[in-house]
């Protein structure tokens, strides 16, 4: 079932969004060439403890990291270490999500590390654009079905693919709760959106076939095919005027990351 | 961080399915909102979701009535989380 969450609820998930916001934000400045997962990872612990909270990461099912670092091939879950460098050309999502006052929040972005090949900056805008097509349909009356396949026709009529091992989720006093939202799917279909629903909408889309392996860390999600792949992710609430992202300042306005 | 769309399998122990859904269920306080034919009610639960209902045998039994606005007792099941059965009617 899924659980509506009450509007003091919705300004609690609001304020840990914000905090998400915020340390990606940060995160981001640091991207260049030459610095390792790890620095990255070692700067998201930091700005978690002085923000206060908790990470919503380490220690889910094992996971060691506060921040997922996903280069290239690596589509999710990529663990940070000290023998992984960043070139340039290549491109790193950042997938990080904190628990604060009990709520949790959730978000993601991919970011290119210095100048990289037009095909990848083309993959980034249409990972965005999918994000962005899907956060517009997040509106009471609408079917989750038209949020998965607003990311779906976005991503295909591009000539990308999109992951189908891996799916968006309800999110609230737990960071994982029902529904599915896979980023796939027919319009029409799935639950009607309430006021109150709150999902962690984040297409993962690959340049080549959407098949996904998983390497022997048991967390890294590779492409099959090697081919690159680009995930952003944001919270989202449904309220009676629309979407509300949760993960970005409320006057925020425009493409969403 | 994304989840895989199908929870991982647990191993099954075979022959040990105990079947018994009615210590599972659920029991929840809901208000009747409207009566619809051969004593079903449409309920609202308190977290705002409405659940299609049944009256129980119990109730049926002893010939309690269950109106439109009643606050009500609902037994909902594990597997079905929009049917359930109502089995108290409170004062």
């Amino acid at each position: 079932m899924i659980v509506c969450k009450s509007p003091a609820e919705l300004e609690v998930m609001h304020r840990a969004g914000l905090i998400v916001w915020e340390i990606l934000n940060g995160l981001k400045k640091e991207i260049q060439p030459g610095i390792t997962t790890l620095d990255l990872e070692k700067s998201a612990a930091r700005r978690t403890e002085e923000f206060g909270v908790r990470s919503a990461f380490r220690g889910y099912r094992g996971y060691p990291c506060v921040l997922c670092a996903s280069v290239n091939q690596e589509i999710v879950h990529g663990i940070p270490s000290a023998s992984h460098k960043l070139k340039e050309g290549d491109i790193i999502s950042l997938d990080f999500g904190v628990e604060s006052e009990g709520y949790y929040g959730d978000a993601a972005v991919t970011v290119p590390v210095g100048k990289v090949k037009p095909e990848l900056e083309k993959l980034l805008r249409v990972t965005r654009d999918s994000l962005d097509r899907a956060i517009e349909q997040v509106r009471p009356g609408n079917h989750l079905g038209d949020v998965s396949a607003a990311v779906q026709q976005c991503v295909e009529e591009n000539g990308f693919s999109v992951v189908r091992d891996f799916v968006g989720h309800g999110i609230g006093t737990k960071m994982h709760e029902e529904p599915n939202v896979p980023n796939y799917g027919k319009a029409g279909r799935g639950p009607r959106l309430e006021v109150g629903m709150v999902f962690a909408i984040e297409p993962m889309v690959n340049i080549g076939s959407p098949e996904v392996k998983v390497l022997a860390d048991n967390w890294t999600a590779v492409t099959s095919d090697g081919s690159y792949s680009a995930h952003f992710e944001h919270t989202v609430a449904v309220t009676a005027d629309g979407p509300w992202i949760l993960t970005r300042p409320r006057e925020m306005t425009g493409a969403s990351w | 961080m994304p989840r895989p769309p199908r929870p991982e399998k647990k191993p099954v122990e075979p022959g040990n399915n105990s079947g018994n859904s009615k210590e599972d269920a659920i029991e929840v306080m809901a208000t009747v909102i409207e009566p619809l034919p051969n004593a079903m009610f449409r309920v609202e639960l308190e977290n705002k979701h409405q659940v299609l209902a049944h009256i129980s045998g119990k109730m049926r039994k002893n010939f309690i009535r269950i109106l439109a606005g009643d606050r009500v007792a609902v037994e909902l099941s594990p597997y079905d989380l929009t049917r359930g059965r109502i089995v108290y009617r409170y004062k």
